[in-house]
């Protein structure tokens, strides 16, 4: 297989708002690629499709092979996931949470208590793996939901906005953690951060979108080259950029925030 | 088999877990036995219909079985709100597994929910006219415990917010509620409202657990359960269709 994740002309509407505009790329297998774009740019959208949450108005997706259309379950299997909002239940205990996503994913008994004791410890959290998840703090939360995504070692893992109010402590042991993953194992990383300085130390490749269109692809190198700039951060703000876009970032946030107003959240 | 199995541990372990909402869901039906049995009871009995606390007590269990079976099923509404719904979505297992084990885990709840309200009506002095009945009665408690936890899983699943809710709870389980004979005879009432009446699945699960526990149904024990059986598994395939389509 040449590509993990292959993106062909992906659109998604929402009544005459494309959230996501007609957007192609592709992601080796191995790759650690950084998704990045201002907020509201169609990052989670693009997730949302590609883990089978979401179905697309229009282009194809192929992830490990499979169409999250035609083959949810083999897709579901392919991927790990870290989602930008909390995905816990409160009401149980860490290790339940745990023990709850191994069973779904089908891990055998004896390997997932020992992966979940390993990667409980990993992010530090295994002494209060009898807490019930509600007494944790948000810098907890993250960290038990990453433990969780990597449980059952899956080809590609998905990170959206993964570090996000963490400390630097953990978000440098964590990108550790998923670099050597990365290595030993092949998983590729798909991620989506605001962090400028994170994607350009961790990312082999990027892709920034902007209003549903990507608008520029490669290495980092490369797009410093194409937009005559010295660090991500600067490329990153004459891409996507101050005064033209001003004018038209008005009409799509009332857009999209009429669209959350009528379709609640989702 | 391991999917439905977790989920439903799932749900027993949060409802085990919420101490308020078991005292809560409690004390609800307990009000309605000792208000309406005690405050109806002489009239009731003066209409010649024999002792209305009796005649209550399964409409009560009835009761406390819809509302905690409904509102087990809109917990996919809370699932959605806190996220956990997309864990649930993204697993390599099939939707239908999913939303089974989370029905079979409310309707166990909605059960276990049902016979403690039993319990409790036996101190103002219900009493089964035969003991022996109480294993089928259980079983038609829990049949109509799936099939409202279906039901409230099949619409939660179309809802994307918690303003559902109290319409839910307003328009829906009330009225099945009230129209279900719960509270009164369906002999005898006004040909509109005994047409009504028949359309409330509610009303044959009462009507079963009356004829079990009371030996005094009106449909009749094979009407209740057939009616019962068809409407669980429309129910349970309208949900299942409904959940596995929720997109996020």
């Amino acid at each position: 297989m040449d590509n993990i994740i292959e993106v062909l002309e992906l659109t998604k509407r929402f009544g005459d708002f494309a959230a996501v505009d007609n957007i192609s790329f592709t992601v080796k297998p191995g790759e650690i690629f950084a998704f990045l774009g201002p907020n509201g740019a169609g990052k989670s959208t693009t997730i949302k499709m590609l883990t089978t949450l979401l179905a697309s108005t229009s282009g194809s997706v192929r992830l490990n092979g499979y169409n999250p259309v035609n083959s949810p379950g083999l897709v579901r299997r392919s991927f790990g996931i870290v989602f930008q909002d909390p995905s816990l239940d409160d009401e149980l205990t860490a290790w339940e949470n745990m023990e709850f996503h191994g069973v779904l994913y089908g891990v055998e008994k004896k390997l997932r208590r020992r992966r979940i004791e390993e990667l409980m410890n990993f992010v530090e959290l295994w002494d209060r793996r009898k807490s019930l998840v509600k007494q944790f703090s948000g810098g907890m939360k993250r960290r038990l939901e990453i433990a969780r995504g990597l449980l059952h070692h899956p080809k590609v893992m998905f990170l959206d906005e993964p570090t996000l109010g963490l400390d630097p402590q953990t978000r440098n042991s964590m990108w550790t953690y998923l670099q050597k993953l990365n290595k030993e194992e092949g998983v590729t990383v798909f991620f989506t951060t605001h962090y400028m300085e994170e994607a350009a130390k961790i990312a082999q490749r990027i892709a920034i979108i902007d209003h549903g269109r990507i608008i520029a692809i490669g290495k980092l190198e490369e797009l410093l080259g194409e937009t005559q700039t010295t660090s991500l951060e600067e490329a990153f703000l004459k891409l996507t950029g101050s005064t033209i876009r001003d004018e038209e970032a008005g009409a799509a946030d009332q857009m999209r925030m009429r669209h959350q107003v009528w379709r609640g959240r989702r | 088999m391991s999917t439905i199995y977790i989920m439903w541990l799932r749900e027993l372990k949060r409802y085990w877990r919420s101490k308020s909402r078991i005292v809560g869901s409690l004390g609800q039906p307990l009000l309605f036995l000792l208000a309406l049995g005690y405050g109806m009871g002489s009239v009731f009995q003066r209409a010649g219909e024999g002792n209305y606390i009796n005649f209550l007590a399964p409409g009560i269990v009835g009761m406390s079985i819809i509302f905690t079976a409904v509102f087990s099923g809109v917990q996919v509404i809370w699932d959605r709100q806190f996220g956990f719904l997309k864990e649930t979505m993204v697993a390599p297992v099939s939707r239908f597994n999913i939303m089974i084990g989370r029905t079979l885990g409310g309707a166990t709840i909605a059960t276990l929910q049902g016979v403690v309200v039993f319990l409790l009506a036996l101190i103002p002095g219900f009493r089964p006219y035969n003991w022996a009945l109480m294993l089928p009665a259980v079983l038609v408690m829990f049949l109509v415990a799936v099939l409202f936890t279906a039901l409230g899983t099949a619409i939660a699943s179309v809802l994307s917010d918690m303003q559902g809710f109290q319409l839910i709870m307003n328009f829906l389980v009330m009225p099945l509620f009230f129209l279900s004979g719960a509270l009164f005879p369906l002999s005898g009432l006004p040909a509109a409202l005994s047409l009504v009446t028949k359309f409330d699945p509610l009303s044959y699960g009462i009507d079963a657990l009356r004829e079990l526990l009371l030996n005094q149904g009106v449909f009749g024990l094979g009407l209740d359960t057939s009616v019962l059986a068809v409407v669980t598994l429309i129910f349970l395939a309208a949900g299942s269709y409904l959940f596995s389509k929720i997109q996020i």
